[in-house]
């Protein structure tokens, strides 16, 4: 790993300021075939996640935001080992869990735990809530029956679901009332670790901020850690203590949530935030946009050198031929551009 | 609501629009009475959540609603002289995509995976303009460079699928385009776009719209996007118009609480975060009762008894500004209302 150039050869410092960090990744990549023919071989792979490295730090909110198809998902899956690692290591409280498979790595489960975007989609339409809630329990045979129906209404509460509902369905619930049932099925082990992967973009702006109001307060009751993925810029940095950019299976930029805002400093970050309309018109009739042209390329193929240099405003011949370090060029503020200072 | 005031440079009156789903479990009343006014050259942003009856009611203008389920209770709307809830098929026809344009949401399910972008361009055109092929061929290649795509002409002979969403995107536009229409309707077009890519769509409908001038329903959820392209903006909620106005005094003083409640849910990018975000608390309304008392209530800070009595009508309450509540926000107090 560390022989190869560009993001991820040079891992930010592991104890910074006196905090601790919970979950470590190093180098992590994710590739997913392409087979063709009948014999279904290989021609060739998709770069979903492409060697990334950053810390989470305990207690904190960590926000990942991109476009679709950036890998953002898939770096959530992958940390929680839902999909092994191409190459890489995902550390989780001093334990490498890219080594561990089976039994080990089961165990290990409880403590980390995942929040869906669609909640129509996570909760098997026939099953009760109640029977929900408890999976966890019953698979990591935690407490006896009664311990568990009692646990159950805990955490319903928690979610500030009327406990009696225990026996309903999904389907008898509004979307954001579902999405609560998701986030008390996600507590139940008392994990330390959630990645919430976009656990509002289904909701309606009204019971968005419901959701996210009640994740901030779980966080501070229970001490919890989040790794929040989001396409919505202004939610995380309401939400994000620090914030990750991604793009096309790279992080491109890394920052206190406040610094990343006000002076982000690579060119992608400066259009994506730039793009994001703002419920003022007043504000919105002076703004100046960076339209970014083109789209995406293609993660089977993407470009040489900077993977955003395609589509960027500033990119010189260098863009194309070297991959750009990661470097700290602010206290704390880490981005990966040529150009950038 | 009777026609009252015939404004001169209204290009589409609608009043009273009434629109049901009869379902298996009941009647939905999906929209309880709309009117509204599009002037000449405007563009007017709508605003809700799902379930407001937005689309629904736009919808119901051209007849794209199935029909049953749906059922337009009562309402007229007037387009050129016309009601274009009274016209026959054929003449609404006419009307669809010649005079009155339609941008859906998705551009993968509303193009027709298995026919060429450049047929479904043209299919207008040779319907209502009666073009010869070479003139189709020209104009749809000179519609497609309108809306940004390179090489439009060798792109002609393209399938859907090998165009990316925001190119997609821009082919819905092209097709809307196509026959010069007076009205377009779009109805979430960038909703399923990334910021980027919605970024492009915005600015190309800001340059189109100065280029040809045409009236503008834009459809969203999103108070941003239409913060920075909208004349004047209507918000919805369970069928109903909560509240008009142009759109600075719509941001900048909302009289209603469940747009003041839109407003604080929303978090700001060029804001700290570190406050409280303000939400509405409950959930969105039940339509399957006839609605008797204001929808927003349940959930509404400020509902007193007579909210849940009646239904507030909407009423002006400055220059433009028109809100169907019961309290004064400002005041603290009741309205006094008709």
């Amino acid at each position: 790993m560390a022989a190869e150039a560009g993001i991820g050869t040079e891992a930010p410092a592991n104890e910074t300021a006196g905090r601790e960090v919970l979950v470590q990744v190093e180098g992590l990549k994710k590739y997913f075939p392409i087979m063709q023919g009948i014999f279904r071989h290989q021609v060739g792979a998709i770069r979903a996640v492409d060697g990334i490295t950053f810390d989470i730090f305990k207690r904190e909110t960590l926000g990942l935001v991109g476009e679709s198809g950036c890998g953002k998902s898939t770096t959530g899956r992958v940390v929680l080992q839902l999909y092994p690692a191409t190459a890489g290591r995902v550390v989780f409280n001093g334990t490498d869990l890219t080594r561990l498979t089976g039994e080990p790595l089961r165990r290990m489960r409880p403590h980390m735990q995942m929040i869906f975007q669609d909640p129509q989609a996570s909760l098997n339409p026939r099953m009760t809530v109640g029977s929900i809630v408890s999976e966890p329990l019953d698979e990591h045979g935690l407490g006896n029956t009664r311990a568990k129906r009692a646990r159950v209404e805990e955490l319903l509460e928690l979610v500030r679901l009327n406990p009696k509902y225990t026996n309903r369905y999904p389907h008898e619930f509004s979307g954001g009332q579902r999405q609560r049932i998701g986030i008390a099925r996600a507590l139940a082990l008392n994990p330390e670790f959630i990645v919430c992967d976009e656990p509002i973009a289904a909701l309606d702006v009204s019971i968005q901020a419901q959701v996210v109001n009640l994740l901030e307060e779980l966080q501070q009751g229970l001490g919890l850690t989040y790794l929040f993925i989001s396409h919505d810029l202004s939610m995380i940095r309401h939400i994000a203590d620090r914030v990750a950019v991604m793009y096309l299976g790279k992080i491109v930029e890394l920052a206190e949530s406040r610094s990343l805002y006000t002076e982000p400093l690579h060119p992608y970050t400066q259009a994506l935030l730039s793009a994001v309309p703002i419920h003022d018109p007043e504000l919105e009739a002076r703004r100046e946009r960076i339209i970014l042209t083109g789209d995406v390329p293609s993660p089977a193929d993407p470009p040489s050198g900077c993977r955003f240099r395609t589509r960027c405003p500033i990119a010189v011949e260098r863009c194309a031929q070297e991959e750009p370090l990661w470097r700290e060029l602010r206290p704390e503020h880490w981005v990966a551009c040529h150009l950038a200072e | 609501m009777a026609l009252t005031s015939l404004d001169e440079s209204a290009i589409l009156q609608v009043r009273d629009i009434q629109i049901r789903f009869k379902t298996q479990e009941g009647t939905v009343h999906a929209v309880n009475g709309i009117s509204f006014d599009l002037n000449e050259g405007e563009l007017l942003g709508v605003v809700g959540e799902s379930g407001s009856g937005k689309s629904v009611t736009m919808m119901s203008l051209l007849k794209l609603l199935p029909m049953p389920p749906a059922e337009i209770a009562s309402g007229e709307a007037l387009f050129n002289g016309r009601d274009l809830i009274r016209l026959s098929d054929e003449e609404l026809r006419r009307v669809r995509g010649r005079e009155i344009g339609f941008i859906f949401q998705d551009p993968m399910t509303s193009l027709n995976p298995v026919l060429t972008v450049g047929y479904q361009l043209t299919e207008h055109l040779r319907r209502h303009l009666g073009m010869t092929r070479s003139q189709v061929r020209c104009r749809a290649a000179e519609l497609l460079a309108l809306v940004g795509i390179p090489q439009a002409e060798a792109r002609l002979d393209d399938y859907p699928h090998q165009f990316s969403g925001g190119m997609r995107q821009r082919v819905m536009i092209a097709i809307a385009l196509a026959c010069d229409p007076k009205v377009l309707i779009a109805d979430e077009p960038t909703t399923a776009l990334d910021v980027t890519i919605q970024a492009q769509i915005l600015e190309l409908i800001k340059q189109l719209r100065q280029e040809l001038g045409m009236s503008i329903i834009w459809i969203t959820h999103d108070l941003g996007v239409v913060a920075g392209m909208a004349n004047r903006v209507m918000v919805m909620y369970g069928g109903f118009v909560v509240e008009r106005a142009g759109v600075s005094e719509l941001y900048g003083n909302p009289q209603h609480p469940y747009t003041r409640g839109l407003l604080e849910s929303l978090p700001r990018l060029d804001e700290e975060g570190d406050e409280h975000l303000q939400g509405i608390e409950g959930q969105p309304p039940n339509l399957l009762s006839q609605p008797s008392s204001c929808p927003f209530a349940p959930r509404c800070p400020y509902a007193f008894e007579r909210c849940t009595e009646e239904n507030p009508l909407l009423e002006e309450v400055g220059d433009g500004h028109e809100v169907a509540c019961w309290w004064d926000i400002d005041g603290g107090v009741p309205r006094h209302g008709r």
